[in-house]
Protein backbone atom coordinates (compact mmCIF):
# COMPACT_ATOMS: atom_id res chain seq x y z
CA UNK A 1 0.00 0.00 0.00
CA UNK A 2 2.53 2.51 0.89
CA UNK A 3 4.77 1.28 -1.77
CA UNK A 4 1.54 2.23 -4.21
CA UNK A 5 1.48 6.02 -2.49
CA UNK A 6 5.28 6.21 -2.98
CA UNK A 7 4.69 5.61 -6.47
CA UNK A 8 2.04 8.35 -6.74
CA UNK A 9 3.99 10.81 -4.92
CA UNK A 10 7.04 10.05 -6.82
CA UNK A 11 5.13 10.54 -10.48
CA UNK A 12 3.51 14.01 -9.19
CA UNK A 13 6.81 15.05 -7.82
CA UNK A 14 8.10 14.60 -11.39
CA UNK A 15 5.06 16.42 -13.18
CA UNK A 16 5.57 19.19 -10.86
CA UNK A 17 9.63 19.22 -11.53
CA UNK A 18 9.02 19.56 -15.13
CA UNK A 19 6.33 22.40 -14.77
CA UNK A 20 8.70 24.33 -12.60
CA UNK A 21 11.38 23.89 -14.85
CA UNK A 22 9.39 25.12 -17.83
CA UNK A 23 8.28 28.25 -16.06
CA UNK A 24 11.82 28.84 -15.23
CA UNK A 25 13.37 28.43 -18.65
CA UNK A 26 14.49 32.18 -18.91
CA UNK A 27 16.98 31.98 -16.47
CA UNK A 28 19.51 29.06 -15.08
CA UNK A 29 20.20 29.39 -11.87
CA UNK A 30 23.72 28.22 -10.86
CA UNK A 31 22.34 25.16 -8.98
CA UNK A 32 19.79 24.03 -11.78
CA UNK A 33 23.31 24.11 -14.01
CA UNK A 34 24.98 22.15 -11.78
CA UNK A 35 21.81 19.76 -11.61
CA UNK A 36 21.87 19.74 -14.97
CA UNK A 37 25.36 18.75 -15.04
CA UNK A 38 24.95 15.46 -13.11
CA UNK A 39 22.36 14.79 -15.34
CA UNK A 40 22.59 11.86 -18.24
CA UNK A 41 21.64 15.00 -20.89
CA UNK A 42 24.76 16.54 -19.99
CA UNK A 43 26.64 14.79 -22.81
CA UNK A 44 27.11 15.11 -26.28
CA UNK A 45 27.22 11.37 -28.94
CA UNK A 46 30.05 12.24 -31.72
CA UNK A 47 30.27 9.08 -33.78
CA UNK A 48 30.84 6.56 -31.66
CA UNK A 49 32.61 8.57 -28.67
CA UNK A 50 30.44 9.67 -25.76
CA UNK A 51 31.40 13.38 -24.09
CA UNK A 52 30.69 14.04 -20.54
CA UNK A 53 30.35 18.26 -19.86
CA UNK A 54 31.83 17.38 -16.48
CA UNK A 55 34.91 15.99 -17.97
CA UNK A 56 35.44 19.46 -19.79
CA UNK A 57 35.23 22.04 -17.09
CA UNK A 58 39.29 22.18 -16.67
CA UNK A 59 39.61 21.82 -20.43
CA UNK A 60 37.30 24.43 -20.87
CA UNK A 61 39.15 27.00 -18.29
CA UNK A 62 42.14 26.23 -19.96
CA UNK A 63 41.90 26.94 -23.54
CA UNK A 64 38.35 28.79 -23.91
CA UNK A 65 37.93 31.14 -20.76
CA UNK A 66 39.41 33.73 -22.34
CA UNK A 67 37.40 34.70 -25.06
CA UNK A 68 34.24 32.85 -23.98
CA UNK A 69 34.43 33.80 -20.91
CA UNK A 70 33.76 31.61 -17.57
CA UNK A 71 29.70 31.84 -18.25
CA UNK A 72 29.72 31.24 -21.41
CA UNK A 73 28.64 34.69 -22.36
CA UNK A 74 31.59 35.52 -24.97
CA UNK A 75 32.45 38.68 -22.59
CA UNK A 76 35.92 36.79 -21.86
CA UNK A 77 38.70 38.70 -20.66
CA UNK A 78 40.11 38.94 -24.52
CA UNK A 79 36.75 39.10 -25.97
CA UNK A 80 37.30 43.16 -26.42
CA UNK A 81 40.10 43.07 -28.57
CA UNK A 82 38.98 40.65 -31.14
CA UNK A 83 36.39 40.88 -33.89
CA UNK A 84 34.58 39.11 -34.69
CA UNK A 85 33.52 38.78 -31.01
CA UNK A 86 33.35 35.14 -29.65
CA UNK A 87 30.27 33.14 -29.46
CA UNK A 88 27.80 33.95 -26.58
CA UNK A 89 27.17 30.15 -25.73
CA UNK A 90 23.98 31.41 -23.50
CA UNK A 91 22.12 32.02 -26.23
CA UNK A 92 22.45 28.43 -28.14
CA UNK A 93 22.88 30.31 -31.39
CA UNK A 94 25.43 28.80 -34.20
CA UNK A 95 26.83 29.95 -37.41
CA UNK A 96 27.88 26.45 -39.05
CA UNK A 97 25.16 23.75 -38.60
CA UNK A 98 23.52 20.77 -40.62
CA UNK A 99 20.43 21.77 -39.79
CA UNK A 100 17.49 24.63 -40.67
CA UNK A 101 17.54 28.28 -39.42
CA UNK A 102 16.22 28.48 -36.14
CA UNK A 103 17.17 25.30 -34.92
CA UNK A 104 19.93 23.92 -32.32
CA UNK A 105 22.80 22.23 -34.44
CA UNK A 106 23.64 18.62 -34.07
CA UNK A 107 26.93 17.49 -31.62
CA UNK A 108 28.94 16.58 -34.60
CA UNK A 109 28.41 20.56 -35.76
CA UNK A 110 29.67 22.02 -32.46
CA UNK A 111 32.20 19.06 -32.91
CA UNK A 112 33.45 20.01 -36.06
CA UNK A 113 33.64 23.43 -35.28
CA UNK A 114 35.87 23.08 -32.66
CA UNK A 115 38.37 21.18 -34.42
CA UNK A 116 38.28 23.02 -37.59
CA UNK A 117 38.17 26.33 -36.39
CA UNK A 118 36.39 29.51 -37.54
CA UNK A 119 38.64 31.38 -40.52
CA UNK A 120 39.38 34.47 -40.49
CA UNK A 121 38.15 34.90 -37.21
CA UNK A 122 40.32 34.31 -33.61
CA UNK A 123 38.72 30.81 -33.32
CA UNK A 124 41.82 28.64 -34.52
CA UNK A 125 41.45 24.77 -35.37
CA UNK A 126 41.23 22.98 -32.17
CA UNK A 127 42.38 19.02 -33.70
CA UNK A 128 45.49 19.14 -31.20
CA UNK A 129 43.20 18.12 -28.24
CA UNK A 130 41.87 14.50 -28.61
CA UNK A 131 39.01 13.73 -30.13
CA UNK A 132 37.65 12.55 -26.48
CA UNK A 133 38.64 15.83 -25.10
CA UNK A 134 36.61 18.11 -28.41
CA UNK A 135 33.20 15.67 -27.55
CA UNK A 136 33.40 16.44 -23.82
CA UNK A 137 33.93 20.55 -24.67
CA UNK A 138 30.91 19.96 -27.12
CA UNK A 139 28.76 19.05 -23.82
CA UNK A 140 30.06 21.76 -21.88
CA UNK A 141 29.19 24.39 -24.34
CA UNK A 142 25.72 23.19 -24.02
CA UNK A 143 25.28 23.31 -20.49
CA UNK A 144 25.54 27.44 -20.83
CA UNK A 145 22.16 27.54 -22.73
CA UNK A 146 18.56 26.57 -21.18
CA UNK A 147 17.90 25.99 -25.08
CA UNK A 148 19.55 22.39 -24.69
CA UNK A 149 17.80 21.87 -21.72
CA UNK A 150 14.49 23.08 -23.52
CA UNK A 151 14.82 21.80 -27.07
CA UNK A 152 16.15 19.55 -29.37
CA UNK A 153 18.82 19.54 -32.01
CA UNK A 154 17.28 20.23 -35.19
CA UNK A 155 17.22 17.37 -37.93
CA UNK A 156 20.34 17.94 -40.41
CA UNK A 157 18.77 18.83 -44.33
CA UNK A 158 18.83 15.88 -46.82
CA UNK A 159 21.76 17.02 -49.38
CA UNK A 160 21.69 14.80 -52.39
CA UNK A 161 24.87 13.06 -53.54
CA UNK A 162 27.19 15.64 -55.67
CA UNK A 163 26.51 15.14 -59.48
CA UNK A 164 29.14 15.85 -61.89
CA UNK A 165 30.34 19.28 -62.59
CA UNK A 166 29.17 20.19 -66.24
CA UNK A 167 29.06 23.46 -68.40
CA UNK A 168 25.52 23.23 -68.21
CA UNK A 169 25.48 23.66 -64.32
CA UNK A 170 28.06 25.82 -63.84
CA UNK A 171 25.52 28.37 -66.02
CA UNK A 172 22.97 27.43 -64.13
CA UNK A 173 24.46 27.85 -60.94
CA UNK A 174 24.76 31.78 -62.14
CA UNK A 175 21.57 31.72 -62.94
CA UNK A 176 20.72 30.43 -59.16
CA UNK A 177 23.43 33.36 -57.96
CA UNK A 178 21.57 36.27 -59.96
CA UNK A 179 17.75 35.31 -59.10
CA UNK A 180 18.02 34.35 -55.56
CA UNK A 181 20.15 37.82 -55.50
CA UNK A 182 23.33 36.76 -54.22
CA UNK A 183 24.96 39.79 -55.39
CA UNK A 184 22.94 41.92 -53.11
CA UNK A 185 25.63 41.61 -50.82
CA UNK A 186 27.86 39.72 -52.48
CA UNK A 187 28.67 41.59 -55.37
CA UNK A 188 28.17 40.82 -58.96
CA UNK A 189 32.08 38.94 -58.79
CA UNK A 190 31.68 37.60 -55.61
CA UNK A 191 33.74 40.22 -54.26
CA UNK A 192 31.54 41.09 -51.43
CA UNK A 193 30.94 44.83 -52.75
CA UNK A 194 27.23 44.55 -53.36
CA UNK A 195 25.04 47.77 -53.17
CA UNK A 196 23.73 46.25 -49.23
CA UNK A 197 27.06 45.01 -48.24
CA UNK A 198 28.18 48.26 -46.37
CA UNK A 199 25.01 48.53 -43.89
CA UNK A 200 25.14 44.52 -42.90
CA UNK A 201 24.86 43.91 -38.78
CA UNK A 202 24.44 40.66 -36.83
CA UNK A 203 21.97 40.23 -34.44
CA UNK A 204 23.78 41.86 -31.57
CA UNK A 205 24.26 45.30 -33.65
CA UNK A 206 28.18 44.84 -34.80
CA UNK A 207 28.95 45.35 -38.59
CA UNK A 208 30.09 42.71 -40.38
CA UNK A 209 30.64 42.12 -44.28
CA UNK A 210 29.70 39.26 -46.31
CA UNK A 211 31.98 36.73 -47.56
CA UNK A 212 34.24 37.25 -50.01
CA UNK A 213 34.90 34.68 -52.73
CA UNK A 214 38.00 36.20 -54.39
CA UNK A 215 40.20 36.87 -52.23
CA UNK A 216 41.45 33.35 -51.05
CA UNK A 217 39.63 32.93 -47.83
CA UNK A 218 38.17 30.01 -46.68
CA UNK A 219 34.70 29.26 -46.60
CA UNK A 220 33.43 29.44 -42.81
CA UNK A 221 32.16 26.22 -41.98
CA UNK A 222 34.32 24.35 -43.79
CA UNK A 223 36.37 23.66 -47.47
CA UNK A 224 34.21 20.88 -48.60
CA UNK A 225 31.49 21.44 -51.15
CA UNK A 226 29.02 19.92 -49.02
CA UNK A 227 30.06 22.67 -46.31
CA UNK A 228 29.17 25.26 -49.12
CA UNK A 229 25.98 23.70 -49.22
CA UNK A 230 24.84 23.56 -46.56
CA UNK A 231 26.00 27.56 -45.61
CA UNK A 232 22.96 28.91 -48.25
CA UNK A 233 20.53 26.00 -47.07
CA UNK A 234 20.64 26.14 -43.66
CA UNK A 235 21.57 29.97 -43.09
CA UNK A 236 24.43 31.54 -40.80
CA UNK A 237 21.96 32.07 -38.01
CA UNK A 238 22.91 35.28 -35.80
CA UNK A 239 24.08 36.79 -39.24
CA UNK A 240 22.00 38.64 -41.84
CA UNK A 241 23.15 35.60 -44.19
CA UNK A 242 19.58 33.74 -44.48
CA UNK A 243 18.33 30.60 -45.37
CA UNK A 244 17.42 29.46 -49.32
CA UNK A 245 15.70 26.10 -48.19
CA UNK A 246 12.41 27.11 -49.72
CA UNK A 247 13.72 28.64 -52.60
CA UNK A 248 16.67 26.60 -53.91
CA UNK A 249 15.90 23.40 -54.91
CA UNK A 250 18.60 20.49 -54.00
CA UNK A 251 19.44 20.06 -57.76
CA UNK A 252 19.82 23.80 -58.15
CA UNK A 253 21.76 24.08 -55.03
CA UNK A 254 24.56 21.91 -56.63
CA UNK A 255 24.68 23.86 -59.55
CA UNK A 256 25.43 27.18 -57.28
CA UNK A 257 28.24 25.58 -55.33
CA UNK A 258 29.37 24.93 -58.66
CA UNK A 259 29.37 28.47 -59.67
CA UNK A 260 30.51 29.48 -56.53
CA UNK A 261 33.50 27.58 -56.77
CA UNK A 262 34.12 29.17 -59.91
CA UNK A 263 33.92 32.87 -58.15
CA UNK A 264 37.14 31.53 -56.21
CA UNK A 265 40.53 32.36 -57.21
CA UNK A 266 42.63 28.66 -58.34
CA UNK A 267 42.89 26.44 -54.80
CA UNK A 268 42.85 22.27 -54.59
CA UNK A 269 38.94 22.24 -55.09
CA UNK A 270 37.77 24.51 -58.22
CA UNK A 271 40.22 23.04 -61.53
CA UNK A 272 37.53 21.99 -63.17
CA UNK A 273 34.79 24.40 -62.08
CA UNK A 274 37.34 27.52 -63.29
CA UNK A 275 38.27 25.70 -66.56
CA UNK A 276 34.65 25.28 -67.29
CA UNK A 277 33.60 29.15 -66.30
CA UNK A 278 36.76 30.15 -68.43
CA UNK A 279 35.92 28.04 -71.64
CA UNK A 280 32.23 29.79 -71.20
CA UNK A 281 33.51 32.86 -70.95
CA UNK A 282 31.04 33.64 -68.16
CA UNK A 283 30.64 37.08 -67.11
CA UNK A 284 29.84 38.31 -64.27
CA UNK A 285 25.70 38.59 -63.89
CA UNK A 286 23.67 41.54 -64.22
CA UNK A 287 21.94 42.86 -61.61
CA UNK A 288 19.52 45.06 -64.22
CA UNK A 289 18.23 42.29 -66.83
CA UNK A 290 14.37 42.03 -66.88
CA UNK A 291 13.26 38.91 -64.82
CA UNK A 292 12.73 36.12 -66.34
CA UNK B 1 -4.85 -5.83 -2.91
CA UNK B 2 -2.65 -3.92 -4.32
CA UNK B 3 -3.97 -3.92 -7.92
CA UNK B 4 -7.11 -2.81 -6.96
CA UNK B 5 -6.04 -0.18 -5.06
CA UNK B 6 -4.03 1.10 -7.84
CA UNK B 7 -6.94 0.39 -10.18
CA UNK B 8 -9.17 2.45 -7.93
CA UNK B 9 -6.63 5.45 -7.76
CA UNK B 10 -6.33 5.41 -11.70
CA UNK B 11 -10.44 5.58 -11.67
CA UNK B 12 -10.81 8.39 -9.27
CA UNK B 13 -8.17 10.53 -11.49
CA UNK B 14 -9.96 9.81 -14.87
CA UNK B 15 -13.05 10.67 -13.47
CA UNK B 16 -11.62 14.23 -12.20
CA UNK B 17 -10.27 14.88 -15.52
CA UNK B 18 -13.78 14.04 -16.75
CA UNK B 19 -14.95 16.33 -14.71
CA UNK B 20 -12.40 18.94 -14.69
CA UNK B 21 -13.25 18.75 -19.21
CA UNK B 22 -16.53 19.31 -18.51
CA UNK B 23 -16.70 22.35 -16.48
CA UNK B 24 -14.59 24.02 -18.90
CA UNK B 25 -16.81 23.44 -21.62
CA UNK B 26 -19.78 24.54 -20.01
CA UNK B 27 -18.16 27.63 -18.62
CA UNK B 28 -16.62 27.90 -22.43
CA UNK B 29 -20.42 28.16 -23.45
CA UNK B 30 -21.34 30.42 -20.90
CA UNK B 31 -18.95 33.05 -21.77
CA UNK B 32 -19.69 32.90 -25.56
CA UNK B 33 -23.40 33.91 -25.20
CA UNK B 34 -22.34 36.61 -23.84
CA UNK B 35 -19.13 38.40 -24.99
CA UNK B 36 -18.43 41.93 -24.70
CA UNK B 37 -16.04 43.81 -26.36
CA UNK B 38 -13.46 46.88 -25.37
CA UNK B 39 -13.12 49.69 -27.35
CA UNK B 40 -11.52 52.93 -27.46
CA UNK B 41 -9.20 55.33 -29.02
CA UNK B 42 -5.52 55.99 -28.69
CA UNK B 43 -3.89 59.71 -28.94
CA UNK B 44 -0.62 61.38 -29.06
CA UNK B 45 -0.03 64.56 -26.76
CA UNK B 46 1.99 66.70 -27.74
CA UNK B 47 3.87 67.50 -31.34
CA UNK B 48 4.44 64.30 -33.28
CA UNK B 49 8.00 63.87 -33.83
CA UNK B 50 8.85 64.20 -37.57
CA UNK B 51 9.46 60.78 -39.52
CA UNK B 52 12.68 60.82 -41.27
CA UNK B 53 12.47 59.95 -45.18
CA UNK B 54 13.80 57.25 -46.77
CA UNK B 55 16.66 56.66 -49.27
CA UNK B 56 15.92 53.57 -51.36
CA UNK B 57 18.19 54.86 -54.09
CA UNK B 58 20.46 51.34 -53.40
CA UNK B 59 18.04 49.83 -54.88
CA UNK B 60 16.62 51.02 -57.94
CA UNK B 61 13.46 48.40 -57.39
CA UNK B 62 12.74 49.72 -54.28
CA UNK B 63 13.30 53.55 -55.77
CA UNK B 64 10.93 53.28 -58.20
CA UNK B 65 8.36 52.09 -56.11
CA UNK B 66 8.24 55.36 -53.95
CA UNK B 67 8.97 57.34 -56.93
CA UNK B 68 5.77 59.75 -56.35
CA UNK B 69 5.27 58.83 -53.15
CA UNK B 70 8.32 59.00 -50.78
CA UNK B 71 8.73 56.59 -47.97
CA UNK B 72 9.16 57.64 -44.07
CA UNK B 73 10.12 55.86 -41.13
CA UNK B 74 7.17 54.49 -39.17
CA UNK B 75 7.95 54.31 -36.02
CA UNK B 76 5.53 57.15 -34.64
CA UNK B 77 2.07 56.90 -36.85
CA UNK B 78 -0.04 60.15 -36.15
CA UNK B 79 -3.53 60.54 -37.90
CA UNK B 80 -5.79 63.18 -37.78
CA UNK B 81 -7.23 64.68 -34.49
CA UNK B 82 -3.83 62.98 -33.07
CA UNK B 83 -4.72 59.41 -32.96
CA UNK B 84 -2.42 56.94 -32.58
CA UNK B 85 -1.88 53.96 -35.11
CA UNK B 86 0.33 50.70 -34.78
CA UNK B 87 -1.08 50.41 -30.98
CA UNK B 88 -1.55 47.01 -30.32
CA UNK B 89 -4.29 46.35 -27.06
CA UNK B 90 -4.50 43.21 -25.13
CA UNK B 91 -5.47 42.01 -21.86
CA UNK B 92 -2.87 41.86 -19.57
CA UNK B 93 -4.69 40.35 -16.42
CA UNK B 94 -7.69 38.80 -15.75
CA UNK B 95 -8.28 36.15 -18.43
CA UNK B 96 -9.43 32.85 -17.31
CA UNK B 97 -7.17 30.35 -18.49
CA UNK B 98 -9.68 29.05 -20.99
CA UNK B 99 -10.40 32.39 -22.57
CA UNK B 100 -7.06 33.16 -22.96
CA UNK B 101 -6.11 29.54 -24.43
CA UNK B 102 -8.62 30.32 -27.17
CA UNK B 103 -6.71 31.23 -30.55
CA UNK B 104 -7.97 32.59 -33.31
CA UNK B 105 -8.41 30.93 -36.38
CA UNK B 106 -7.79 33.13 -39.26
CA UNK B 107 -3.77 33.55 -40.42
CA UNK B 108 -2.70 37.05 -40.45
CA UNK B 109 -0.62 38.10 -43.19
CA UNK B 110 2.68 40.13 -43.31
CA UNK B 111 3.40 41.43 -46.66
CA UNK B 112 6.80 42.64 -48.02
CA UNK B 113 5.46 45.41 -50.83
CA UNK B 114 7.01 48.23 -52.16
CA UNK B 115 10.58 47.43 -49.83
CA UNK B 116 7.79 48.10 -46.72
CA UNK B 117 6.03 45.79 -44.20
CA UNK B 118 2.36 45.87 -44.46
CA UNK B 119 1.16 46.18 -41.64
CA UNK B 120 4.40 47.53 -39.66
CA UNK B 121 3.06 46.03 -36.98
CA UNK B 122 1.50 42.91 -36.89
CA UNK B 123 -0.31 41.21 -33.65
CA UNK B 124 -1.22 37.66 -32.93
CA UNK B 125 -1.97 35.48 -30.06
CA UNK B 126 0.93 32.87 -28.78
CA UNK B 127 0.80 29.67 -31.10
CA UNK B 128 -1.64 31.54 -33.87
CA UNK B 129 -0.06 30.97 -37.18
CA UNK B 130 0.65 33.70 -39.36
CA UNK B 131 1.92 33.92 -42.96
CA UNK B 132 4.92 36.20 -44.23
CA UNK B 133 5.04 36.80 -48.17
CA UNK B 134 6.45 39.05 -50.48
CA UNK B 135 4.86 41.29 -53.13
CA UNK B 136 7.83 42.51 -54.19
CA UNK B 137 10.12 42.23 -57.65
CA UNK B 138 13.38 42.26 -55.53
CA UNK B 139 14.96 39.78 -53.11
CA UNK B 140 14.14 40.44 -48.94
CA UNK B 141 15.12 38.20 -45.86
CA UNK B 142 12.88 37.83 -42.97
CA UNK B 143 14.60 37.85 -40.04
CA UNK B 144 12.86 38.45 -36.56
CA UNK B 145 14.85 39.11 -33.58
CA UNK B 146 13.45 37.66 -30.62
CA UNK B 147 15.29 36.88 -27.14
CA UNK B 148 16.04 32.98 -27.69
CA UNK B 149 15.88 32.50 -23.90
CA UNK B 150 12.25 33.68 -23.62
CA UNK B 151 11.66 30.43 -25.86
CA UNK B 152 10.95 32.64 -29.03
CA UNK B 153 13.49 31.48 -31.56
CA UNK B 154 15.62 33.81 -34.06
CA UNK B 155 15.38 32.57 -37.89
CA UNK B 156 16.43 34.30 -41.02
CA UNK B 157 14.91 32.98 -44.60
CA UNK B 158 14.83 34.10 -47.55
CA UNK B 159 12.42 36.29 -49.79
CA UNK B 160 13.49 36.50 -53.70
CA UNK B 161 10.84 37.57 -56.06
CA UNK B 162 8.09 34.94 -56.47
CA UNK B 163 9.22 33.22 -53.04
CA UNK B 164 6.72 31.14 -51.55
CA UNK B 165 5.27 32.38 -48.55
CA UNK B 166 6.43 31.38 -44.90
CA UNK B 167 4.31 29.96 -42.30
CA UNK B 168 5.21 30.21 -38.44
CA UNK B 169 3.74 30.92 -35.51
CA UNK B 170 5.57 31.90 -32.01
CA UNK B 171 5.50 30.40 -28.37
CA UNK B 172 5.41 32.78 -25.83
CA UNK B 173 4.56 36.77 -25.36
CA UNK B 174 7.09 38.94 -26.93
CA UNK B 175 7.31 42.27 -28.99
CA UNK B 176 9.30 40.54 -31.66
CA UNK B 177 11.46 43.38 -33.70
CA UNK B 178 11.38 42.22 -38.07
CA UNK B 179 14.14 43.46 -40.10
CA UNK B 180 15.83 42.74 -43.55
CA UNK B 181 19.13 42.71 -43.72
CA UNK B 182 18.99 43.44 -47.13
CA UNK B 183 16.87 46.53 -47.19
CA UNK B 184 18.59 48.39 -43.74
CA UNK B 185 15.37 50.51 -43.26
CA UNK B 186 13.03 47.82 -43.33
CA UNK B 187 11.54 47.53 -39.66
CA UNK B 188 8.68 45.50 -38.15
CA UNK B 189 7.16 44.35 -35.65
CA UNK B 190 5.48 41.00 -34.09
CA UNK B 191 3.40 41.67 -31.09
CA UNK B 192 2.89 38.15 -29.62
CA UNK B 193 0.33 38.70 -26.77
CA UNK B 194 -2.23 36.06 -25.29
CA UNK B 195 -6.13 36.13 -25.64
CA UNK B 196 -7.82 38.33 -27.62
CA UNK B 197 -6.04 41.62 -29.03
CA UNK B 198 -6.25 44.70 -31.37
CA UNK B 199 -4.51 47.12 -33.36
CA UNK B 200 -5.67 50.69 -33.56
CA UNK B 201 -6.39 52.06 -37.23
CA UNK B 202 -4.21 54.71 -38.22
CA UNK B 203 -6.90 57.48 -36.33
CA UNK B 204 -5.91 55.68 -33.33
CA UNK B 205 -9.01 53.73 -32.71
CA UNK B 206 -9.57 49.88 -31.76
CA UNK B 207 -11.87 47.44 -30.67
CA UNK B 208 -11.13 43.98 -28.96
CA UNK B 209 -13.59 41.75 -29.91
CA UNK B 210 -14.87 38.32 -27.93
CA UNK B 211 -13.91 39.36 -24.37
CA UNK B 212 -15.75 37.38 -22.13
CA UNK B 213 -17.18 39.57 -19.02
CA UNK B 214 -15.27 40.53 -16.37
CA UNK B 215 -12.42 42.58 -15.00
CA UNK B 216 -9.64 42.98 -16.49
CA UNK B 217 -6.32 45.11 -17.13
CA UNK B 218 -5.77 46.21 -20.22
CA UNK B 219 -2.19 47.28 -21.92
CA UNK B 220 -1.84 49.21 -24.46
CA UNK B 221 1.82 48.77 -26.55
CA UNK B 222 3.54 51.76 -28.24
CA UNK B 223 7.41 50.95 -30.34
CA UNK B 224 8.46 54.39 -29.15
CA UNK B 225 6.71 55.34 -26.37
CA UNK B 226 6.27 51.71 -24.68
CA UNK B 227 2.94 50.59 -23.10
CA UNK B 228 0.47 51.97 -20.58
CA UNK B 229 -2.15 49.92 -18.74
CA UNK B 230 -5.68 50.65 -17.63
CA UNK B 231 -8.66 48.67 -15.32
CA UNK B 232 -11.87 48.34 -17.44
CA UNK B 233 -14.93 45.50 -16.34
CA UNK B 234 -16.73 44.31 -19.05
CA UNK B 235 -20.65 43.27 -19.00
CA UNK B 236 -22.21 40.35 -21.02
CA UNK B 237 -22.30 41.56 -24.09
CA UNK B 238 -21.59 45.15 -23.99
CA UNK B 239 -18.70 47.37 -24.80
CA UNK B 240 -16.46 48.67 -22.15
CA UNK B 241 -14.38 52.05 -22.67
CA UNK B 242 -10.65 52.48 -22.14
CA UNK B 243 -8.78 55.25 -24.02
CA UNK B 244 -5.26 55.92 -23.34
CA UNK B 245 -2.75 59.17 -24.14
CA UNK B 246 0.62 58.76 -25.05
CA UNK B 247 3.27 61.98 -24.03
CA UNK B 248 5.03 62.99 -27.27
CA UNK B 249 8.89 63.01 -25.75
Amino acid sequence: MYKNLLKWSLLLSVVVALCLSAASYAQLTTNQQQEWLTSPAASSHVGNITGAAKAAALPYRRYCVGCHGPLGDGNGENAQWINPKPRDFQLGIFKCRSTPTGTLPTDQDLYDSIGRGLDRSNMPSWNALTKQERADLVAWIKHFSPRWQNEKAGTPIQIPAEPEVTADRVKAGQEVFRKMECWKCHGVQGMANGPSAATLSDDLGRPISPFNFTDGSRPLCGNTDTDIYKIFMTGLDGTPMPSFADNIKPEEAWDLVFYLRSLQPHNAFNAKEKQIANQLGLKPVNPNAPAQ
Amino acid sequence: MKHQRSRGLAAVLASLVLVGFVALVISHKASAAGEGKITGTVKLDGTAPHMRGIDMSKDPFCDKAHANNPAHSENVVVGSGGGLGNVVLYISEGLSGAAASMKPTQVPIFDQKNCMYTPHVLAMDVGQEFKVQTSDQTAHNIHPEPNPLTGNIPWNQSQPPGAPPVTKSWKTPEMIHVKCNIHPWMSGWFAVVKGPYATTDENGSYTIQNVPPGSYTVTAWQETYGTQTQKVTVAAGAAATADFTFKAK
